[in-house]
Formats: C-alpha cells, structure tokens, sequence
C-alpha cells in the first residue's frame, strides 16, 4: 500500500500520482492522511485503485471517479463523487450539499446524512444515504437510483425526469411533478441490493416509492407554472 | 400589401404595428409564449456605428496586401501549460449536438480546422464526428452536465465553464421533443421526444468563490494543461468579469444580446441582457483595472459578421471574437436555394428563425435524418473556411489602413461612433470631436 501524507505533499502531488499510477511502481493501494479538508481530493481518477482518505475531505473529493474505489474516513465538503462515471465511492461520516450531482453510473455511499441537493441531475448513479437527506435532492433526475434510509427535506424529486427514488422514513414534501409510486416486488428486490451493495442492513419493505408523473414533459400552458393565486387582485 | 394601405391612406401604428398584432393574437390563440431560435433582431447600437480613423499624414499605413499583418492569438497561457495557439482571432462559438445535426458541427469542425481556428460543443455532450473534424476543440462545461464524460474533458484542448449565453443570461437552454431524437436522447440521458430544459444554475457551485474551487477541480482533473474558459452572457459585465478572473479563468467569453440560440424564448431574445457595444468596454475596463488585460484574454460574440467587426472589437480591446449565426449561415443556414421549402414551412429564406421545430430545410438546425442529409460536411466546411477567411483578410485591410502590423494592435483610438449612444457605450469620441458622452465634458 501506497501513502501519502497531505501534510507533506500538495493535493497535485497527490493526484498526479493517482493519475498515473503505473509511474508510482504500479500500486493500486493508497492510504491518504492528514487531508484537513483539503478540495480536489482523488478526482479524476480512471484506475481501478483503492484509495482510502483518513480524514475530512472538502469540496469535489473523488470528482468524476471512473473505476476507482475511494473510501473517506470522514465527512465531505460540497460535490463529493461529482460527475461519477464509474466506481464506488464510501463516505463514512456526513456530506455537504450536491453529492453525486449528475453521476452516470457507479455507487455512492453515504454512510451519515447528506446535504441539500443530494443527486441533483443524477444521469445514472446510484446513491444509497444511511440518514437523511437536505431540500430540493434528485431535483431534475434523470436516471439512476437514490435510496434514503432517513428522512428527506422539502421539493424532494422536484422536476424529476426518470431517476427513480426509495424513502424509509418521511419526505417533508414532494417537489414538481415528482409523486409516490406502488412499491412492488421488482421494486423490492432491487433496493435489496442497493442496500446490500452500500451494505446498509433494512428491511425493503419499510420504504417508499417517488418518482415522475411525467406531466412536465412537454411545454403547454398548463405546465407554466401560472397558479390561481398568482391573479391580480 | 403595403402599397394598398398607403393607397388608402391608412396609417399603422408605431405601437401597435403588425408584428405587434400579430404576436398578441397569436398569444391569445395559443396561450404560450413564443420559442424561436436565431438571435435578437431588434435594432440595436453595434459595430455599424464604429467607423475606422484610417492612416493619413498623422498615421502611416501598411501596404495594403503585402507587408505583414499577423493574425494569430494565444489563448490561455495564464495558468494551463498547453495554451490554444490559433492562426486567426475569429473562433466558432459553442453549439450543441442536438440544436445541431451531425454534419453541421462536422462542417463547423471542417471548416475552422482549415484555418486554424478552434470550433466548441455545446449542452449535450462531444460527438465523435465533432472532435474528429476540430482540429482544436473547446469542450463546454454547463449547468447541465448533459453528456458530460470526463474522457471528454481529457481529450478537449480547453474547457470553457458556461454560466450564460448572450441570448438568454439568467435562462436555461431549451431542446423541444421534435428534436431529441434516440441519440440525442441517449446522450443526454434523457427519454426521447420530450421538450428538454436545461438548468440554469450549476448543481454544485454557487457564486464566485465555489467556482474558484470547481476550476481547481477541472485543472487537477486534467493536470493543470487545459485552459479553462469562463463564458457569461452580457449583463453586469463589468462586475461578471471581475469574478470570473478571481475564480481563476484563463480567459473571458463574452456573449453579446445579439448571440445566437437555438430554442428560446422571443422575450427572453430581444428584452434580456445589453449589446455587445456596450459590454466590450465594460470588460476591458474590469481587466485593466486588474492588471490582467491581455494577460487573461477576452471572447467576445454576439452579432459578428464581418472583418469589420472582428477589427472593431479587437480595437476595443478583444482578442479574439466568436461567430455562430453567422457560421451557419456560412454553412447555408437562410440560403435561397431552399426558398420554396422555407415557404412551406411559413417562412422564408433571410427570415427562418424557427431553429426549435427541427424542419430546417438547410439541413442544419435539424435531427431529421433527410434534412439533416442535404447538407453536405466536406463542402459546407469549404464555404465556412472561405468566409472565415475573408473575415481574416477583411479586418487585415482594416488594420494595415491603421498602420497595424497585428490585428492586436488596434486600439480605441483607431475609432469613432457614428451617434451618441454607440460613443457612450463603447467609449470612444463622436465622429469629428472629442466627446465622448458619460465619459468627458459635452
């Protein structure tokens, strides 16, 4: 196993290495110390390296991960796995704003609560968050799943597209055009192993369904968002 | 039509002219605003009210076909360590796959590559006919993040980070159902045939000192090689300038109300945002008081369409400008050989603005396949690297007229305005004096 230490080495060293990792004799293994909250942290990556970051991490840590594993023993700042292609990302305490907006594919894990925004405009990632989530999270969601094992804030799944999202506990409100769906089997069995995947330990059936009505699709007038109270009076 | 009323004696009103009629019987018809592509198309102070001093006995003119006059900028050279070098200042200005067919940004690629200017993509993503024909391709970093792929991000030669387009500062992009084909909507993520829309806001930054972060971001990503753009629309360009180079922006793009769009809304088109005139001024202003004119280069678009402009703006302090209107009607966008086709469709040719509804007979604003097959890559390159090529040869004219050797050295003072309202926003003397209103006694 590689290490690094942040109080020795600048976040570029870091990541230039990360980036190359055949240049580092071919380790795949790196343990990241003393982060202090640096921004910028492991983004970028393209390897199939584990990547353990011992501490708190500030903004974009694990930005645009492809392939990589990057576990944080500790909480993140705004946009953590930002633009995810690929990959496992694992937060073990509680992540600010925006985590895994527009992510295409792999796993982020959040082990505590996630901030506002959680998922916003996710095009395919798949977001398992053991507490709660903040306002206006999966706002614009196009694909992908958001599995909240707490509670979440108000506009939840506002202007939703086909991002498809699981709720344990309460949603404070529902955003435009996002409403409750049937749970069924199929439904079931797939946050099973989400939950199982983000090794999250609840029972499927203690959830709910959300997702879009799709009745903001098209342009008309009906859609614009006129309300009656909205009249001269 | 016209002559029958005058006939008759019947007066129109200024107010409520027939365009004017029109559009509030339409609106009551429809009860939707109206979505339209192309550009404002109000009259506004541009360019046209600029005229250049030429050299006479206090200046010394270069001959004007032979002696040199260089053309070529650097963009970028702040902070990335493989900055653009383009052989002309005149660069496409970012469009999307989506807004455009296939071959249209093939053209657009084909076209600047012979040149040696750069070509930019737009929301949707990076096609590969797109980075196959740019020889330097600028990759658009928006709210978005439609097709955003950090593969993507590697292989572009810069990033450019939208915040606004000329068209619609403070608006998102629109794409309607008709055109969002499968493979659009693949690339997009999103199901095929609805009416997309864009976000208007980043989803992981707010506000200035966010972006600084989310520019570290995108340098640590691509090892700090890759300038990164940041791109407004014109509105508070003053202050806008100002934070997009704290944020750490290689360079500045600057979007004119007069700047093209695909599908937005008429109002939005001709009541937001200020013209390019009046912003140029404003940015050079932010940039010198920063120390960083020059040293963060300025792109402006919006309403280019001549070697003129390209000199007026570079003399007011531009190094370089963007087209895109004008490219693609370079590439046949508007072109008469499809009049008949234009009237069918309600319009006709020199007025098609209906970018949104996707039946563009050119074969440009189109995902329809037979459309989007008349227009042909190889020779609508041709045309646009014929027409980027006068543009060059234009403004040289001009310049070597001034005595420059470098289209760089053209300077405000090299200008006058026609009318007040062209001196006071570009700041320099009304023609035959030494006012310059707002800015020196009358």
């Amino acid at each position: 196993m590689k290490k690094l230490s942040l109080a020795e080495h600048s976040v570029r060293e870091l990541n230039s290495a990360l980036h190359d990792p055949q240049a580092m004799d071919g380790g795949t293994e790196w343990y990241v110390s003393d982060p202090d909250g640096r921004h910028a942290l492991a983004c970028g990556l393209n390897d199939e390296l584990q990547v353990t970051i011992d501490g708190h991490a500030g903004y974009y840590c694990a930005g645009m991960n492809q392939h990589a594993t990057v576990v944080v023993n500790g909480t993140v700042g705004v946009g953590v796995a930002e633009n995810m292609m690929s990959g496992l990302v694992r937060v073990r305490g509680n992540a600010s704003q925006s985590a895994g907006a527009t992510g295409h594919g792999g796993l982020l894990v959040i082990e505590g609560n996630a901030s506002a925004r959680c998922g916003i405009s996710m095009k395919g990632i798949d977001i398992v968050v053991g507490g709660d989530v903040g306002h206006m999270s999966a706002f614009m969601g196009q694909a992908g799943r958001l599995v909240v094992c707490g509670d979440a804030g108000e506009a939840f799944g506002d202007s939703i597209y086909e991002a498809r999202l699981y709720v344990r506990g309460q949603v404070e409100s529902l955003g435009a055009d996002c409403i409750e769906k049937p749970m069924r089997d199929e439904h079931r069995e797939e946050l099973r192993g989400l939950l199982a995947h983000a090794g999250m330990d609840f029972d499927p059936s203690e959830f709910r369904r959300y997702g879009s009505a799709r009745e903001l699709y098209n342009f008309h007038v009906d859609n614009a968002g006129i309300e009656q109270g909205d009249s001269h009076e | 039509m016209s002559d029958r009323t005058e006939d008759w004696g019947l007066r129109e009103s200024a107010t409520f002219d027939r365009r004017t009629i029109h559009e509030i019987q339409r609106a009551a018809d429809t009860g939707i605003y109206d979505i339209r592509g192309f550009g404002a198309k109000r009259h506004l102070p541009h360019f046209d009210d600029l005229l250049f001093l030429g050299a006479s006995m206090s200046r010394y003119p270069l001959e004007g076909y032979r002696e040199k006059c260089a053309t070529d900028v650097v963009l970028g050279d702040r902070y990335a360590s493989r900055p653009l070098h383009l052989d002309i200042p005149v660069t496409i200005a970012g469009m999307s796959f989506g807004a455009l067919s296939a071959n249209a940004k093939d053209a657009l690629g084909r076209g600047a590559s012979a040149v040696g200017t750069s070509t930019t993509t737009g929301d949707g993503g990076m096609t590969d006919e797109e980075r196959g024909q740019s020889r330097t391709l600028v990759y658009q970093y928006l709210p978005s993040r439609y097709g955003m792929n950090p593969d993507h991000l590697r292989m572009a030669d810069a990033i450019e980070v939208v915040l606004g387009q000329g068209a619609k500062p403070g608006g998102g992009g629109m794409l309607m159902g008709q055109k969002i084909s499968d493979r659009v909507a693949e690339m997009r993520t999103l199901p095929a045939g609805i009416d997309q829309r864009s976000a208007c806001r980043h989803p992981d930054w707010t506000g200035p000192d966010d972006l600084a972060i989310k520019i570290e971001e995108l340098r640590e990503i691509t090892d700090w090689k890759t300038p990164v753009y940041i791109k407004v629309g014109a509105s508070r360009t003053y202050y806008d300038v100002k934070l997009a180079v704290k944020s750490g922006a290689d360079v500045v793009v600057l979007d004119g109300m007069q700047g093209g769009t695909a599908a937005t809304q008429e109002v939005f088109i001709e009541h937001v945002g200020i013209p390019i005139l009046a912003a140029i001024p404003q940015a050079v202003q932010a940039l010198q008081e920063m120390g960083m004119h020059r040293r963060v280069q300025l792109i402006v678009s919006g309403g280019i369409r001549s070697g003129a402009d390209v000199a007026k703006a570079m003399a007011l302090g531009a190094d370089a400008v963007g087209i895109g209107t004008a490219a693609l009607i370079a590439l046949g966008c508007n072109h008469p050989r499809w009049s008949e086709d234009y009237q069918r469709i309600g319009s006709e040719a020199g007025f098609y603005d209906d970018y949104q509804a996707g039946q563009d007979p050119a074969g440009i604003s189109t995902q329809d396949p037979e459309l989007a097959a008349r227009l042909d890559p190889e020779q609508a390159g041709r045309r646009l690297a014929n027409y980027l090529r006068v543009m060059t040869l234009e403004a040289q004219t001009i310049a070597r007229a001034c005595g420059k050797s470098h289209l760089h050295n053209l300077e405000p003072q090299d200008l006058v305005a026609l009318n007040m309202e062209a001196a006071a926003m570009a700041r320099v003397p009304l023609a035959g004096t030494e006012w310059v209103p707002g800015s020196t006694p009358g």
